[in-house]
This record gives structure tokens, C-alpha cells and sequence, in this order.
């Protein structure tokens, strides 16, 4: 399935977006990556060294995937505006994944520093890709401040637990012309497939890919089921029912009255 | 309110008779437990009917570890810059009472020392002193944080507990990370081993942690020197007090060390021995506690031992550590160095061993945004 999407700048193929902040080795991610099929891979910027001929994992990454390094370790609007600077000025490009987490127990987004955040770096010229508690008002004002995507948690980070909050990332799906990404707590294929099927224009993962016991057979996986996932989106998933249809309905006699 | 109030109201629980009546099925219920745990739960797993279930709760701390932290240690080495001190404690060689050449190190001096390190490719430094203001003024530790600012991503400050306001000073040089260890929460204990100096004040070190919280410090360290009294009771405290701090400061990462006692000049012994067996039970009590906090470990252990601690919790290591004052420049023969250290393997021969044992080693992990930069 080759259908095309534009988020940001970019026209892409894949909707699977890939995080590298927990492999083991970076041949592996490597690896991963390519498995994956992934053409956006994020890295956040604290691990970057800018001054170093071994800048961390930048030698890693594939040459024709597009970087969205991220802000990592931003506690509240204004070091992530700093990090986002920084990370154009050392020439990792104008895309930025705004992380503003001032909680360190369950790692939870601030949605009003991330839009402050966001509307100060879309007037810089950035591409920006604010990661957020799901909820449709902060994603219209993200939307509203210029975002190139939304990317709504679907269990809090690292967790593994799937698409927890399901019903408010389906509302901002439903309700947002931005494209939305579903970022954070996605665990297993099925998770990425079941996000997709939702109508997600793209998931990110880490931590299922990169702590699998075989990280690059994984990405493929979850290569596979978001394809699987789109595939069953696009082609119009049948309405549930709580009911089946009985072989005598109670109407019946209206059309048989001949 | 301050941890001060909190441990007032734990000290007189029947700690001993507690530990006692815990039985295996108890632990067995904990480690079921898929919801963060209490108070409770963690005398449990420090409980002696938790030693018959060490396997299964370091099962759970690895797989705990792996997702929240990936398959990743961060690396960093202390740099100690003097070693006078005020106080007098039975425990430590740098004690007042010790008689030996003192040394405290000049800007150029730390400078040479800061491109040691940095030839060893080492990006995040604890900066030490002895406890003295007299010495290591608030002054002395900003301009040697300055300078430090130069070479490393990350410092964090060790030395004399210090107000909030002197606190935030050191933030805007450029530290972002405080280690205090409360050395012992038994405080009939604390007041007998420190025997003169500012550090006989209890309360005021024991809330040092908080001030470096509410002064903005992106992480704080704490930890009690295991061996000065009953290592289960010491520990618990430990975990309660992080797990206060961690509530009310949400943005300050809370990790913790396990030091143990080790020789050292004078003749004090631990009053308690504290087995490698206790030091796991410890470590994976702790971190099935607090599944997010990190957990760091020193060159004080032996190669053996760290090359088995890896995959039970452990978050941060230090490698190739002098604890000695101007260790790293040159060759330390006759200095005197504030504790012996067991693992001397180099910071290349660690980052080997923790690739072989599936780990990435983290050099770098903050960028600094001082305002000046910026």
C-alpha cells in the first residue's frame, strides 16, 4: 500500500514513526529502523553531542529518514524553545518534537507550556510536533498556533498499556484537520493497528521496539500492523452492532403484507 | 511541613516486631501488586521473609528498569576540588581530627583536572568538596562551576549543605543536579558519629535535599551510608524520603545510592554488617518501590559485584574514580582519599562490559541552557 501523506514539509510513505532513546546497541537500532520502514525517527537533543566527532546515534540513522529531534528533559515552555534553538542551530533541521514534561513520576505533557511553546517555535519557522495529553481543546489551540501534527499520548509514556485514552484521541480525530499522531504507550502491534483503524494518521514508538527481546523482527511487526491498520481504515471498517440481527424481525409483517 | 515532620511520624513504629511478623505470603501479594506501592509494601520487600524471593523481585526490577529507562547507563566521575573539612565524623578520613596534608584545588588546578576527564570521554561530573564554608565558600563553588561549564553537559554539586538561595546561585553557573546523603535517618545514631562540626544539625541536612528541590535542581540524589544502623530500617527511610520528595517536587528527578561503609583512616567499624545479599535485597525493594527513580552506583563495590548489580535497577554508574583531591591530573601516591574504592576498571573496559551485557553507556544526557548561552 503506497498511498502518500504530507505532514509538515514532508511527503511521506510510512505512517510509522520510530523513537531511539532505549536500544541496547546501535547497530540494532539501526537496524530497527530499517526494518521498520520508519522515515521520521526522533532523538532527543540532550543526548545529542554537538561538540563530538561521535555526535551519539546521528552516525546511525539512516541517511534518507528525516530527523525530529525533541525536547527531552524541558520542564516547562521556555527551555523547550532553548532546546528547539539549539538543536536548528547545530543543523538537526527545522522539524521539533515540543516534549514539556515538569512531572518526572508519570512523565505526563504540560499542555500550556506545550502550547506556548508551540505558537513561539511556528513563528521561528519550525515544523512542530507538540506531544500532549489528549484533549480536544488543547489540540484546536495547537492547531490554531500553526502545529504540523498533534501528537496525543495513548497511555502514559513507556507504560506499554495501549490506547488507553481512546476515546478523547477518536474526539481529536473526529474534530481536527491537523494530522494526529498517536505517541506513548503504544505496546504491542495490535496497539499501532487499533490506533490506525481509529482513523491515526501515523503512530510513534520506542519502547515496545527497542526492549523487545529482537528489536528488528519488532519494528517490522509493528511495521506490518500499521499498514494493516491504515489498509483497514481506508477501506471502511463496518459499523459495530450490540445486537444481531434477527431472522424474524418484528417489522417483518410491514413488508409482507401481499 | 518537611520530611522532618514525616519521619517523626514513622521513627516509632515497632520496626523490629514488624520485620518479624512478615510472612512469605505477604511478599507474595506484593510482588502480584501491578498498582504503585505503600509504605506497606515496601517493609515487606525489605522484610527478612523477602531474602526467599530475591530472584522474583529482581525479575520484576529489570523489566521494571528496561521500560522505563531502556537498555541504557548513564556514566559520570566525581571530581573532588578540596578536602578540609569542619566536622569531625567517626566514619570518614576527611574528619578534622585526621591529620594529613590538606589540599584545595586552584581554578587552573580544576581546570587541569576537567580536561582529564574529559580525555576520558566523561560528560557528566559530581562536583565534591570537603564540608567547610570556611574553605569551599559558595564563591569558590561558582567560580570552579563556571569554569567546569566550559567542558562538561551536566555537574552536579556535593559538598557542604547550603541554603536555597546559595542554591539557585550554583543552578544559574550552570549546575543542575544536588547529592546529599542524609548518612544515617536514625537520629540518636546521627547525633553520636558526628561528633563536632555544622553537620551535627539533623533537621538542617536532613531537609537539604528539598532546599535543592525548591531552588530548581533538575535531579537530586540521597542516600544513607548502610552499616550505621539496621540496614532494612535506614533503607526504608531512604525510599520513604524520596518518595516525598519525588511527590511534591513532580520536575526534580529523585535517584538514590546505596553507599556501604568501607575502611577508611581511624578506627571506626560499621555497627552493622551489611552483606552483598542485603545490598540486592535493597536495591530491588527500592526500585520495585519506585519504578521511575534512578538509581546510582559507585566504584566503592568490586567489579564483581557491579557486573552483577547492572541489571537489577542500576541507572547511573561512575567509572575510573579518583577520590582523591587532584586524582585525576596526576598520579595520587600518598594523598589520602575520602574512602577506599574497589572497582578501578577503566571508563573504556566499562562501557565494554555494559555493551557485552546488552546496555547502551549514556554519556551525555543534558544539554546545558543557561541563560547565558542563550
Amino acid at each position: 500500500m503506497n498511498e502518500q501523506w504530507t505532514v509538515g514539509d514532508k511527503t511521506l510513505t510510512s505512517r510509522l514513526f520510530v523513537g531511539t532513546g532505549k536500544f541496547s546497541d546501535h547497530q540494532v537500532m539501526k537496524k530497527a529502523i530499517l526494518s521498520s520502514n520508519a522515515e521520521v525517527v526522533t532523538v532527543a537533543l540532550r543526548r545529542v553531542n554537538l561538540n563530538e566527532e561521535d555526535p551519539y546515534i546521528l552516525n546511525d540513522i539512516p541517511g534518507h529518514v528525516q530527523l525530529m529531534p525533541n525536547t527531552s528533559g524541558a520542564r516547562n515552555a521556555e527551555e523547550a524553545i532553548r532546546i528547539a534553538r539549539l538543536a536548528k542551530a547545530s543543523g538537526l533541521g527545522n522539524w521539533i518534537k515540543i516534549e514539556v514534561i515538569p512531572d518526572q513520576k508519570y512523565l505526563l505533557p504540560d499542555n500550556y507550556e506545550t502550547i506556548k511553546a508551540t505558537k513561539a517555535l511556528v513563528q521561528e519557522g519550525f515544523e512542530v510536533f507538540p506531544y500532549m495529553n489528549p484533549d480536544l481543546l488543547a489540540g484546536k489551540a495547537l492547531q490554531d498556533a500553526g502545529a504540523a501534527a498533534v501528537m496525543p499520548l495513548g497511555a502514559p509514556i513507556g507504560s506499554n498499556r495501549g490506547i488507553r485514552l481512546k476515546e478523547m484521541i477518536q474526539i481529536m480525530i473526529d474534530e481536527l484537520e491537523v494530522p494526529i499522531i498517536v505517541d506513548a504507550g503504544i505496546g504491542r502491534p495490535s496497539d499501532a493497528a487499533e490506533a490506525m483503524e481509529m482513523g491515526a494518521d501515523a503512530v510513534l514508538v520506542n519502547t515496545a521496539i527497542a526492549t523487545a527481546k529482537n528489536p528488528v523482527q519488532m519494528a517490522q511487526a509493528f511495521h506490518e500492523a500499521v499498514v494493516a491498520g491504515r489498509r483497514g481504515y481506508v477501506a471502511g471498517i463496518g459499523p459495530t452492532s450490540q445486537m444481531a440481527n434477527a431472522s424474524s424481525p418484528l417489522t417483518g409483517f410491514l413488508h409482507s403484507s401481499n | 511541613m518537611s520530611f522532618f515532620d514525616v519521619y517523626t511520624d514513622l521513627k516509632h513504629l515497632p520496626f523490629e516486631e514488624m520485620f518479624m511478623q512478615i510472612q512469605p505470603a505477604d511478599v507474595e501479594q506484593v510482588l502480584a501488586r501491578t498498582r504503585p506501592l505503600h509504605h506497606e509494601d515496601f517493609l515487606v520487600l525489605l522484610s527478612p521473609a523477602a531474602e526467599g524471593y530475591l530472584e522474583e523481585m529482581a525479575q520484576k526490577a529489570h523489566q521494571l528498569t528496561v521500560q522505563h529507562f531502556g537498555r541504557t547507563m548513564q556514566l559520570f566521575l566525581p571530581l573532588y576540588i578540596s578536602d578540609y573539612c569542619v566536622n569531625k565524623c567517626k566514619y570518614c578520613s576527611f574528619s578534622f581530627d585526621h591529620v594529613f596534608p590538606r589540599t584545595k584545588l586552584t581554578l587552573d588546578d580544576i581546570e587541569k583536572e576537567a580536561k582529564a576527564i574529559k580525555d576520558k570521554g566523561i560528560e557528566h561530573i559530581i562536583l565534591l568538596t570537603g564540608e567547610s564554608r570556611i574553605h569551599a565558600p559558595v564563591e569558590y563553588l561558582n567560580e570552579a562551576t563556571q569554569l567546569l561549564a566550559n567542558y562538561f553537559s551536566s555537574i552536579s554539586l556535593e559538598v557542604q549543605p547550603l541554603q536555597t538561595e546559595e542554591y539557585k546561585t550554583l543552578i544559574r553557573s550552570g549546575c543542575d543536579g544536588l547529592t546529599v546523603y542524609q548518612e544515617v535517618y536514625n537520629e540518636n545514631i546521627y547525633k553520636d558519629i558526628h561528633v563536632k562540626g555544622p553537620k551535627r544539625n539533623y533537621r538542617f541536612r536532613l531537609d537539604t535535599p528539598e532546599r535543592g528541590c525548591m531552588a530548581g535542581m533538575r535531579s537530586v540524589n540521597i542516600g544513607a551510608l548502610l552499616g550505621l544502623d539496621d540496614w532494612r530500617k535506614e533503607v526504608f527511610f531512604t525510599g520513604v524520603h524520596a518518595q516525598y520528595l519525588q511527590k511534591k517536587y513532580l520536575d526534580t528527578e529523585i535517584s538514590v545510592s546505596f553507599p556501604r561503609l568501607k575502611p577508611h583512616l581511624g578506627s571506626f567499624q560499621p555497627n552493622v554488617h551489611v552483606t552483598d545479599r542485603n545490598l540486592v535485597q535493597s536495591i530491588l525493594a527500592y526500585r520495585l518501590f519506585m519504578p521511575r527513580s534512578g538509581i546510582t552506583l559507585s566504584t566503592r563495590e568490586s567489579p564483581q559485584l557491579r557486573n552483577h548489580l547492572i541489571p537489577l535497577g542500576v541507572t547511573k554508574m561512575s567509572a575510573e574514580s579518583s577520590t582523591t583531591v587532584g586524582g585525576y591530573a596526576k598520579a595520587s601516591s600518598g594523598k589520602n582519599s575520602q574512602f577506599e574504592l574497589s572497582d578501578g576498571r577503566s571508563v573504556e573496559e566499562i562501557k565494554q562490559l555494559l555493551k557485552e551485557k546488552g546496555y547502551w553507556p549514556v554519556i551525555k544526557d543534558w544539554e546545558m541552557l543557561s541563560e547565558e548561552i542563550w
